[in-house]
């Protein structure tokens, strides 16, 4: 039985090597890159045509050309609806030939698109969605998911408040995939951190009025009432919990947090709130300097997804030039083997799994005092190792 | 046997309680913040109403002109310093004006045509008004603070009841119901609803009737900026505030009966209500037990709750 698995093993790695030398050099003659986002809907600004702005920025400083061919990008708005975007998808790949798609913000989108461009050996390079899945149940030896997860946003923000004393939670969760995904992560976290969940509700994406749900949050005598939501409902939800007075006898914790969406709140409700992002554009000079080329391009200081379109798209240039080939196989394997490190990226690896682990910070919302211009939102408080902030990786998702 | 029953009968005993006694005072919060709900619904449908049934106009821009009215109060505050006081004096005018133009110069010109035209024209208007704020403000949103003289609350019994939250329902309640006595009691709204009814006698009788046509367009599409103004504080400013409201308030609007005025108001008052409710019992259904309730009552009654039967 050994020897016949170990001749297979040859057979195929033989196999690996004849389609790595056949496919060398650039197909088509040119690295296309496809960016595909919400463009104008409720998640337009976490990534939108700032993660386009993002992609050129890279391919600009790239130099335009790898391996002596044009880099090009097309881009197209999924309308946060999973069937148009895996239409697009398909699309590009059959018509346009595009090697890699970046951008991806919706979980449900990007659940669909991966699986269109795993059939067809392409690279998913997922800057936005917040969903664990696309390295746990539904990995791919082609998905590369690389700003942040669920899991690192329980990690981050959920296990520091149970560790320090805040046992009870409630959770206001988002009625879709992403947010019955961070509610699941978050209440392991919770339970295997000694704490308990109390009670939860789940909203409807697109709530307008959270009353109901923050006076059952508070009937519920939960210490920590966890909005496991996003961009609008979450501004919302925290809005009305500071009117009806929760935020006086509970912590409220946000569980995704953007920085467009903290801007979006009044300092005097959202001050001292706790989250965890990928990405702060004020860390450092390094960050400052990259964000501010951004801004001056775009208009608004760019949000983590964004930033992680940038550093991802060097990545995997970087990756064809080394490979000296735009094969997604050989690509994958260069990428997995080298260590990215830029603005973003810090102390980071690219996980067999597709998951890109990297430090992440933990930041809270300024007061207005203490704000020294309109984008100055965070203070950082901790900066939380990737091994720690993610989840391990599954056996069944070690593609080498 | 009789342990058996026994036990059933403390078991209901103890459903009782929970029923008298917390969960009633929970199940009073939820009525109330129903109600508040109820009151934004009142006042959408309530122009939507006055549109449809005095012009015949089905508005789809109302939802827009709601998250218009939110976004000026917003840009009075923050580039003109006008408060929330005068804001919602002057943006609902503002609105009205907006209104004014775009019956005269957009939808009068249409008049004439199926309903169907002035609904796919003013949908239109709705993105195109939806689309250039995302395009300058972004989809994510923009702070407006409660105003100082309304913030805190009162403690009842049953719930924390925050200031502004008691002044919506009341400011809600005197619009919707002096505009409903100004439409059916008055002499002003008598020529109003006699106009629309039989524009050429009217306008023999020496009424000009295209004026009051542009008029209560005006007015129906102010209550909007009205509520907009009225929302801005407590929900999120954003581009798509309006298009989440819009579809809902037409559900309310067909279930209170087309062009119904008073119908409109109860049954949008009625359907916070029953929203509130279910978020309490179901969450998961409160976006649809609106409609559900539509279909019921277009089966049972395909006037609607208030509407004559033609």
């Amino acid at each position: 039985m050994k020897i016949m698995k170990k001749t297979v093993l040859a057979a195929a790695m033989s196999l690996a090597a004849a389609t790595g030398a056949q496919a060398a050099g650039v197909s088509d003659d040119v690295v296309k890159i496809g960016v595909l986002a919400d463009m104008g809907g409720v998640y337009a600004d976490i990534c939108g045509t700032g993660c386009v702005t993002a992609v050129e920025m890279a391919v600009e400083d790239f130099g335009g050309t790898v391996l002596g061919k044009p880099i090009e990008i097309v881009s197209a708005d999924d309308q946060n609806k999973p069937d148009v975007g895996s239409a697009k998808v398909r699309q590009w790949i059959e018509d346009e030939k595009v090697d890699a798609v970046n951008g991806l913000v919706a979980s449900s989108v990007t659940g669909a698109v991966t699986k269109v461009l795993t059939d067809a050996k392409k690279i998913a390079l997922i800057s936005t969605s917040a969903s664990h899945a696309f390295t746990t149940k539904a990995c791919s030896p082609y998905n590369v998911h690389w700003t942040y997860n669920v899991a690192a946003l329980a990690n981050g923000t959920v296990k520091p408040m149970v560790d320090a004393g805040k046992k009870k939670w409630f959770f206001i969760t988002a009625d879709y995939a992403f947010g019955h995904a961070l509610e699941g992560i978050a209440s392991k976290v919770i339970e295997t951190s000694g704490g308990e969940v109390v009670g939860k509700v789940r909203a409807p994406l697109g709530t307008t009025d959270f009353s109901s749900y923050v006076l059952q949050a508070q009937a519920s005598g939960a210490d920590v009432v966890g909005l496991a939501n996003a961009g609008a409902d979450f501004v919302n939800a925290l809005k009305t919990s500071a009117e009806f007075g929760l935020t006086e006898t509970a912590d409220v914790a946000g569980l995704l947090v953007f920085t467009h969406n903290a801007k979006a709140l009044d300092p005097a409700i959202a001050a001292g709130m706790k989250a965890t992002t990928g990405f702060y554009w004020d860390m450092d000079d390094q960050t400052r300097e990259w964000s501010a080329r951004f801004k001056e391009r775009h208009g608004s200081i760019p949000a983590m997804g964004q930033a992680g379109a940038y550093s991802m798209t060097m990545h995997y240039l970087n990756a064809i030039k080394a490979a000296g080939t735009d094969d997604s196989d050989a690509v994958m394997k260069q990428m997995k083997q080298t260590k990215p490190n830029d603005f973003f990226a810090r102390n980071a690896y690219l996980r067999n799994d597709g998951r890109m682990v990297h430090d992440m910070l933990l930041v809270s919302i300024k007061d207005a005092a203490s704000r020294k211009s309109d984008d100055d939102i965070y203070n950082i408080e901790a900066t939380i190792p990737g091994d720690v902030a993610f989840n391990p990786m599954l056996p069944a998702c070690d593609f080498k | 046997m009789i342990t058996a029953s026994h036990n059933s009968f403390v078991f209901l005993g103890d459903f009782m309680a929970t029923i008298f006694g917390i969960n009633l005072f929970a199940l009073s919060g939820q009525l109330l913040v129903g109600l508040i709900n109820g009151s934004f619904y009142a006042l959408l449908s309530l122009g939507l109403a006055i549109i449809f049934g005095l012009l015949k106009i089905i508005n789809f821009a109302q939802g827009a002109m709601y998250m218009l009215g939110a976004f000026f109060a917003w840009m009075a505050l923050n580039y003109m310093g006008i408060n929330y006081w005068a804001a919602l004096i002057l943006v609902p005018i503002a609105i009205g004006i907006i209104a004014i133009l775009i019956e005269r110069f957009l939808v009068r010109p249409i008049a004439n045509e199926d309903h169907l035209y002035s609904l796919l024209l003013t949908f239109g208007i709705a993105l195109v008004l939806q689309g250039m704020f995302t395009h300058i403000y972004g989809s994510s949103g923009l702070p407006y603070q409660i105003p100082a003289e309304l913030k805190g609350g009162t403690k009842l019994p049953f719930m924390y009841l925050p200031n502004y939250r008691a002044w919506i329902i009341v400011s809600s309640l005197i619009v919707c119901g002096s505009t409903w006595w100004v439409i059916e009691k008055t002499k002003l709204g008598a020529y109003l609803r006699a106009g629309t009814e039989n524009p050429q006698l009217m306008q023999g009788f020496g009424i000009n009737v295209p004026l009051i046509t542009t008029l209560t367009f005006g007015f129906g599409v102010a209550l909007a900026g009205f509520a907009g103004v009225l929302a801005a504080p407590v929900y999120s400013v954003s581009p798509e505030m309006g298009s989440n409201i819009l579809i809902v308030v037409f559900a309310i609007v067909v279930i209170g009966g087309m062009g119904s005025i008073g119908g409109a108001i109860l049954t949008g008052l009625l359907m916070g209500v029953v929203e509130g409710l279910t978020k309490f019992f179901y969450p998961e259904a409160s976006t649809t037990v609106i409609f559900l309730f539509m279909v019921i009552v277009l089966l049972i009654k395909p006037a609607g709750l208030f509407g004559k039967e033609a």
